[in-house]
């Protein structure tokens, strides 16, 4: 130990407060000059903590799981009887749901469909609820064998067993952090009801997303099923997310199919970017096989698209 | 004989009061920085997020009120840069925030002390009020966009409900585990 004289240490403790401060009120001035900063070290602190809170967070699941919380304990009969009711309806809804895939597989035969690739998806366990008061997200444990790189993995979809529940924003080596739909920054571009009108579905940070943007004149209707929609190319489309409702305030809000007050497992949908990066080629393509009604044109100049990554070849191809 | 055989016993015995003056030294600041990390267990409980910048000013207030040598000021900005990284708000500020708390109630601190316990609470609500009201200028000038101010209410409500509870727990352990001149 140094031994300080009692003045100095005097002095060295009254300077502490206002020097942390004067430090504090830098590293304010520095996370904001540099937004990078702050997410990678919150990248490598979540990395830090995500097996730490696997660790605590097992306990408290298995008590949840095995007895059940305090909540469910006192309304065990009322749950029990409305599990009753509902179960019973899900299962002539499972007769009605068997009925239609079947129409559905034949109309997709008749049609020659061709299904879209099935994207990567891993299961991921919800170690730690680290939203702020004006951010909402989840915390998840990567599994070891998920073999995707974190660069991959931002942009994933999250889903719980019934819903959208956000996408992953940040990722680390052995956790990532899943931005809810209900976030404040989150924006979904969404289609509504059967003929699929367009329309944002912004975070509130509340418990029920907004809808904004919709069609004029098509406003949403009560009870419509919102779904995920492929426009600005960052979600799939058709994925669930929510329901259409209307608020004490006659406002459309979303009310979320996700349970996301208490999310467990998340499913991770790893999309692949199959959108191809279309660039424009300029080539010189000889049609044939013209009707007699255009006899002029026989070579004509076109302008095709081709994925980004073949387009060398025929640009090469296009000069000589 | 008896001399050679007591030196060794008198050092372990050293060693021992100087772990345990360590530990209750370092009572209050790991008490604090654990119990960040256990509200973000996914307990389920709603507005759960409220909870932690609540549970670390009552923490500031009360170790800094009665106990302030064992809270330094480079553990509290230390906390409340963890309190930034865990919940998402501007790196820093709630360092600022902490600390600026830290230092009003040691300058409160003489007048305090031999008050009732219900006007210092009422005092905390009102540290915690303008803790929180600063919390959300801040985000909104920083973020240039006004944020709703319901959540950081929500804050400074919890702020007051947990310090009864909370003062109760660390009364205790200001006696035992956190007594330093009992070491």
């Amino acid at each position: 130990m140094i031994r300080l004289s009692v003045p100095f240490r005097q002095a060295l403790s009254r300077l502490t407060l206002p020097v942390m401060l004067m430090l504090s009120l830098g590293t304010v001035l520095v996370g904001r000059a540099d937004q990078g900063l702050a997410d990678r070290l919150r990248d490598g602190l979540n990395d830090l903590l995500a097996p730490a809170y696997a660790l605590m967070a097992g306990p408290v699941q298995a008590v949840e799981q095995g007895g059940g919380v305090l909540g469910h304990l006192l309304d065990l009969q009322g749950e029990n009887e409305a599990l009753r009711a509902e179960n019973a309806k899900l299962l002539q809804w499972q007769a009605v749901a068997m009925a239609l895939e079947a129409q559905n597989d034949a109309l997709k035969s008749a049609l020659k469909y061709v299904p879209p690739a099935a994207p990567d998806f891993f299961t991921a366990d919800v170690v730690a609820d680290l939203g702020g008061i004006y951010a909402r997200s989840v915390l998840v444990m990567l599994p070891s064998a998920s073999g995707v790189t974190p660069a991959k993995l931002v942009g994933a979809v999250a889903m719980d067993g019934r819903g959208v529940a956000g996408r992953v924003v940040e990722a680390g080596d052995r956790s990532a952090r899943v931005l809810l739909i209900t976030d404040l920054n989150s924006r979904i571009p969404v289609a509504l009801g059967v003929q699929g009108r367009p329309a944002l579905m912004t975070g509130t940070n509340g418990p029920e997303p907004a809808l904004l943007y919709w069609a004029p004149g098509q406003p949403p209707q009560e009870g419509d099923m919102v779904l995920t929609s492929a426009a600005g190319g960052a979600f799939p489309p058709g994925l669930p997310v929510g329901v259409v409702h209307y608020d004490a305030q006659n406002d459309p809000v979303v009310l979320p199919l996700a349970d996301l007050d208490a999310l467990r497992l998340l499913r991770l949908f790893c999309y692949p970017s199959n959108e191809p990066e279309l660039t424009t080629v300029h080539a010189v393509v000889h049609v044939t096989g013209l009707r007699e009604r255009e006899p002029a044109v026989k070579k004509k100049v076109v302008v095709i698209y081709v994925p980004a990554a073949k387009a060398a070849v025929p640009a090469q191809e296009g000069g000589h | 004989m008896s001399g050679a055989r007591r030196a060794p016993l008198r050092r372990s015995v050293n060693v021992w009061r100087r772990l345990d003056a360590i530990s209750r030294h370092a009572w209050p600041g790991m008490v604090m920085f654990l119990g960040l990390l256990v509200i973000g267990l996914p307990f389920g409980v709603p507005g759960q997020a409220a909870l932690r910048p609540a549970y670390a000013m009552a923490c500031v207030f009360f170790w800094s009120l009665y106990r302030p040598a064992s809270l330094p000021a480079p553990v509290v900005a230390g906390t409340g840069l963890l309190l930034d990284l865990l919940g998402m708000s501007p790196m820093g500020m709630w360092a600022v925030l902490l600390l600026v708390l830290q230092g009003s109630t040691l300058a409160a601190r003489r007048r305090l002390i031999p008050q009732s316990f219900l006007l210092t609470w009422l005092v905390f609500t009102a540290f915690a009020a303008g803790a929180t009201a600063l919390a959300w200028l801040l985000q909104s000038l920083l973020e240039l966009n006004l944020l709703p101010p319901g959540p950081e209410a929500v804050v400074c409500l919890a702020a007051a409900g947990l310090y009864p509870a909370l003062a109760a727990f660390f009364i205790r352990a200001h006696r035992g585990a956190a007594a330093a001149e009992l070491a």
